[in-house]
Order: structure tokens, then C-alpha cells, then sequence
């Protein structure tokens, strides 16, 4: 047993834990850290503040430093009596500062200062991180929350208190000292939280990140439920229908592309109604449709036209022709679009046939010759077949 | 002589599929998963053809043509590839690949494919003829430095086109009453200019199009 904790001892980190302590749990918190007793650090603290005040000046520094323990619950207090507790400390250290050192002048602004102090430390440490964010986001939004609007209240008053006080006294040294006074102020300030501001906002940003991560991660495990799993099934179910399983396969092939590749065409284009017209008509018989178009134009009443006439075509071929796959061509040239729709299959008697077949009739002769096209059928039986459709296009 | 074919795929299904399906028509010498270990048994094996997949987890066929095109000169690649990115396709045949077929082929036409690339032709799918097409279709806006590579005569546009619309290289022969020889010499050509043309347009056309 021995072995194995001494083997691979965790990582330890010194958090403070505010649920235990007594005062903001810094000493219970290096006590857990050092593996000393609570005592011992306490003792060391008091002795350290009796050698000038550095036991108090390093336990306010670590509690503003230190991040509270991951696992740590709230404060052990109510909220309201640590607020007394940060008041009554500041005004205790800024009265012990003003009765030992003897620039008395500086009294009532370093009160100030320090009960502005007090409330940011308020809102740094604590606790809870939601809660934070919630602060930080009130600054953003204009100060919609209580806290937000309170702290900026009290904020400017101190600000405006103490520029009022020194104004009144018109004594230059006065501000002198008042600026200096507020100088070192501002730098120690930036000492003490500086680590603590960096932090704040790394957490901050890697909370985005991650947050963002984890939902395109949710994004596509959605859409693989939905589409990549549903599908699998269905093939299983379908084991023993190689033409069922060849359609389905297709069908979320093409899905995938599309949600890998993205959109390839604004929709509302020729091209991108081809590529539809043809996965649906792949869904539909079961075969597949190999599409290839170069150039690309927008659907004007013409293209959509010649585009119903290529799915009538692409139908027919896979009803009747028997191949398991079509293929389809379609090239935009500057005056002309010509569309080539070709299986392998049984072919047929163009003379026989293509005239009075109503789909070929309606759907696809008639339909080109009223935009202006043509459609010619080459195929004879056993060879397979080949529809052209060709449609001059009106520049504009 | 049948050829001495290595498959190079991520895919260890894919490529048991395709040796059981070519395993009596063509000598499969020899098979990797990655670029690295494509490199070497390309190496050690010295094979006619090697199909690559475009796509790999650690690099893609482009590594592996780089990586060999130097030391065995006499050895042809014909990618195989799920891929519909015109520019990885156009990518690859420019490095030096023979053609390009995708994996939805049927056995028949992969070993027809494989020995035409054996023998030194080149290969186009319907798509791949597609691709080439797009790429070549505008008129060029600056002066083309040499119209010799920056444009196709208007044969090898039937001959494309033809290819595109699904034909066999027989039957665009006896469409075009000209012989097999010729319409391979014609998809030669259009495959060296694909490689040595500069066109800007060509780089140009292949980024827009991510797809096709």
C-alpha cells in the first residue's frame, strides 16, 4: 500500500479552502498543502504579524492570490458577514496605519481607499466561478446585475469622494502626498492581483474555448446519431438486399459530403439542382448517378426547365435501362448547355419507342422545344442509352 | 505480363477488398497503411503501378510520389481516392500521377485502369475529365506564355467530353472514327499539360473549388 502512494504522488496544488478555514481558509488550505497541522501555520502567521505586520500583509496576499480548491463548497459564512468582516479588517488596518505613522492629513482618503479596496477584493475572491462571470459580464452589459450596479456606485463614489477631499484642502503638499500616496497604492494593487487578473482571464478564455469545442463536438455527434447511426442499422437490417444496402450507403454518402465539404454550390443554381435531381433520383431506384458539371449558372426558368427534363431523363434510365448506374454530364458553355444522360442497360428502339412513351414525350421532348432546346435519343437495344438535351442559352 | 501493382491505403478493408477483387488479374506485391511505410515497400518491391489513396492519416499520396518519384522514375502512380477536392486530385496528377480513378470503380475497370497505367497511358475518370475541363474552360485573361500547354485543341475537348459523358476509350474511338491509340495519345497529351501548364487560372480554378 505504502508503495503505491509513494509511487504516484498527485500533483498537489495550494488552493485555499473557504469552507473549512475560519478566515477565508488560507492558513487550512497550506496546511493541507505543507501536511502540517492548522495550528502550526496560524502560530507562524501571528508571529510573522507581530514583526512589523508581515504575518497580516502575507495573509491578505494570499487570499487574494490563492484560488479557492476545485472541489471546495461555499464559504462557511454568509455572504453578508464576510462583507462586515472585509469592512471592519480595512478600517482596522487604516486606523492602525494612521495612528503609526504620522501623516494624519491622509486619513480619510486612505479609508476611502482601503473601503474601495475591500469591496474589489469582495468580488475577486469569490468563490464561485459562475458567479464571477457573471460579475465580469455585468461590466460589459452595463451593469445589469445587482452586484455590478452596487460596486460601480460605490466605485465612482469613493473616486469623486476622494477627489472632492482633496480639492478642499487647496494644500499642495496635501496633493502631493495624496498622489504619491495613491501611486504606491495603485502599484502594490497591481503586485498583489496582477497574477490574479492574468488568471482570471486565461480561465476565461479557455472556458470559451473549450466551450465552443465541446459544442461543435455535440454538433457533429448529432448529426452522426442521426444520419451515419440510423443508417448503419438500416443496413443491417437490410443485410440480405444488396440493392436496398447499395442505396442506402449512397444516400448517406452523400450526406457526409455534404457535411464534410459543405454546400460546393449556392443553391438556386443549375448545378446544385442537378446534383439534387439526381440524389433524389438515386434514393428513389436504388442506382447510383455519377454527376459531373463544369460551369455553373442560375436557375432562370429555361435551366429550370432543362433541369426537370434531365431528372425525367435520369428516371427513366434508372426504371427501365436495368444498369445500376447512370451517368450524367452537364457542361454550361457560353451560348449552349448540353446535358448528357448515359447507361448501360438494355437500350431500346429509339423508332419504336421514344415518340410515344408519354414521359419521353411530355416530360422530356416537349418540355425542351417549348424553352427553345432539343432532346435526341441514340440508343438501340442491348447498347444501352444516351440522352442529349441542348438548350441555347439567351445571354444576359 | 500482367503488372506489379502495390496499394497503398489507411484503409487495411479497402485494401483487402481490392486485393481479393484484382488478386487474379493483377500480382499485388506488396501493401502499406501510411506514407512512411508506403515509401519503403515502394522501395524494396520496385512495383509497375502503385494505387494511392489521396487521403491518409499521416500525409497524403502527394508525400509518397515526392518521396519516390526521385529513385524509381519507372515506377506510375494512378490515384484512388473517396475524394471529391478538385485540387487534391489536380494536386496529385500534377505531381505525377497517371490518373485518377474513384473508389466507387468496379473491379473490371480498376484492372483495366491499372494495366493502361502500367503501360504508360493515362487514366481519366468521368470526373477527373470534368475537373479538366473546368479548369481548361475559360479563355485565358493574360496572354498565355505558351498556348501549347495553356490551352487543349478542340480533339482533346471531344475526347474530354466524351470521357466525361461516361464513354470507354473504345467507344469514343468508333465515335470519333479514330483509334484507341490515338484517343490514348490524345488523354496523354491532355495529362502532360495538365502537369507542365503554369496557368495561374489552373491554381486559381483548383481553390475555388474546394468540391466538384
Amino acid at each position: 500500500m505504502d508503495c503505491v502512494t509513494t509511487a504516484s504522488p498527485p500533483a498537489r496544488r495550494l488552493y485555499r479552502r473557504p469552507d473549512r478555514g475560519l478566515a477565508g481558509g488560507v492558513a487550512t488550505g497550506i496546511a493541507e498543502h505543507l501536511g502540517v497541522s492548522v495550528w502550526v501555520v496560524w502560530i507562524a502567521f501571528v508571529a510573522l504579524a507581530f514583526a512589523g505586520g508581515l504575518g497580516v500583509a502575507l495573509y491578505g496576499a494570499y487570499l487574494i492570490v490563492l484560488p479557492t480548491a476545485p472541489d471546495a463548497g461555499p464559504g462557511r459564512f454568509p455572504t453578508w458577514l464576510e462583507y462586515v468582516a472585509a469592512g471592519v479588517a480595512a478600517v482596522a488596518t487604516v486606523g492602525i496605519a494612521a495612528t503609526t505613522f504620522p501623516a494624519n492629513g491622509l486619513f480619510l482618503p486612505a479609508l476611502f481607499a482601503s473601503l474601495g479596496g475591500a469591496l474589489i477584493w469582495r468580488q475577486a475572491a469569490q468563490p464561485e466561478r459562475a458567479r464571477l462571470r457573471s460579475v465580469s459580464r455585468s461590466i460589459a452589459s452595463d451593469s445589469t446585475g445587482w452586484p455590478g450596479r452596487v460596486r460601480l456606485v460605490a466605485g465612482a463614489a469613493l473616486v469623486v469622494g476622494g477627489g472632492a477631499l482633496v480639492l478642499a484642502r487647496e494644500d499642495f503638499t496635501a496633493v502631493r502626498d495624496g498622489f504619491l500616496a495613491m501611486v504606491v497604492t495603485a502599484v502594490g494593487l497591481a503586485l498583489l492581483t496582477g497574477p490574479w487578473w492574468i488568471r482570471m482571464a486565461t480561465q476565461l478564455s479557455e472556458e470559451r474555448a473549450e466551450r465552443i469545442r465541446s459544442q461543435e463536438r455535440a454538433d457533429i455527434a448529432a448529426h452522426l446519431h442521426d444520419s451515419v447511426l440510423q443508417t448503419l442499422a438500416l443496413i443491417q437490417r437490410n443485410a440480405n438486399s444488396p440493392r436496398e444496402v447499395a442505396r442506402l450507403a449512397r444516400g448517406q454518402e452523400r450526406t457526409l459530403r455534404t457535411l464534410l465539404y459543405g454546400n460546393r454550390t449556392a443553391s438556386g443554381n443549375f448545378a446544385a439542382e442537378l446534383r439534387a435531381a439526381a440524389g433524389d433520383v438515386e434514393d428513389a431506384y436504388a442506382v447510383s448517378v455519377e454527376v459531373v458539371i463544369v460551369g455553373d449558372a442560375p436557375l432562370d426558368d429555361d435551366l429550370a426547365a432543362l433541369a426537370a427534363a434531365t431528372r425525367e431523363a435520369m428516371v427513366n434510365a434508372a426504371k427501365h435501362s436495368g444498369a445500376d448506374a447512370v451517368s450524367l454530364y452537364a457542361e454550361l458553355e457560353p451560348g449552349l448547355v448540353s446535358v448528357f444522360v448515359k447507361d448501360r442497360g438494355v437500350g431500346f428502339d429509339v423508332a419504336t419507342v421514344a415518340g410515344d412513351r408519354q414521359g419521353v414525350r411530355g416530360s422530356i421532348i416537349g418540355r425542351m422545344e417549348r424553352h427553345g432546346g432539343k432532346a435526341q435519343f441514340r440508343s438501340a437495344p442491348g447498347t444501352g442509352t444516351e440522352v442529349e438535351l441542348t438548350l441555347p442559352r439567351r445571354e444576359g | 505480363m500482367t503488372a506489379r501493382v502495390v496499394l497503398v491505403d489507411d484503409h487495411a478493408m479497402f485494401r483487402s477488398g481490392v486485393k481479393a477483387e484484382l488478386g487474379t488479374r493483377l500480382q499485388v506485391v506488396g501493401e502499406a497503411g501510411g506514407v512512411s511505410e508506403a515509401v519503403a515497400v515502394i522501395a524494396e518491391t520496385q512495383p509497375d503501378v502503385v494505387l494511392l489513396d489521396v487521403h491518409m492519416s499521416d500525409g497524403g499520396g502527394l508525400a509518397v510520389i515526392e518521396a519516390v518519384r526521385e529513385r524509381l522514375p519507372d515506377t506510375r502512380f494512378l490515384a484512388l481516392s473517396v475524394s471529391d477536392a478538385a485540387e487534391d486530385v489536380i494536386a496529385l496528377i500534377r505531381a505525377g500521377a497517371r490518373g485518377y480513378v474513384t473508389k466507387t470503380i468496379s473491379a473490371d475497370e480498376l484492372a483495366d485502369a491499372v494495366a493502361r497505367v502500367a503501360g504508360g497511358d493515362a487514366v481519366f475518370s468521368p470526373r477527373l475529365a470534368g475537373f479538366v475541363l473546368d479548369a481548361f474552360r475559360d479563355a485565358p485573361v493574360a496572354p498565355s506564355v505558351d498556348p501549347e500547354i495553356d490551352l487543349l485543341t478542340p480533339r482533346e475537348r471531344e475526347v474530354l467530353r466524351l470521357l466525361a459523358r461516361g464513354y470507354a476509350y473504345k467507344e469514343i474511338a468508333s465515335e470519333l472514327f479514330i483509334s484507341i491509340k490515338t484517343v490514348e495519345t490524345h488523354a496523354s497529351n491532355v495529362l502532360r499539360k495538365l502537369q507542365l501548364s503554369n496557368r495561374h487560372q489552373l491554381t486559381r480554378w483548383a481553390a475555388d473549388r474546394r468540391m466538384l
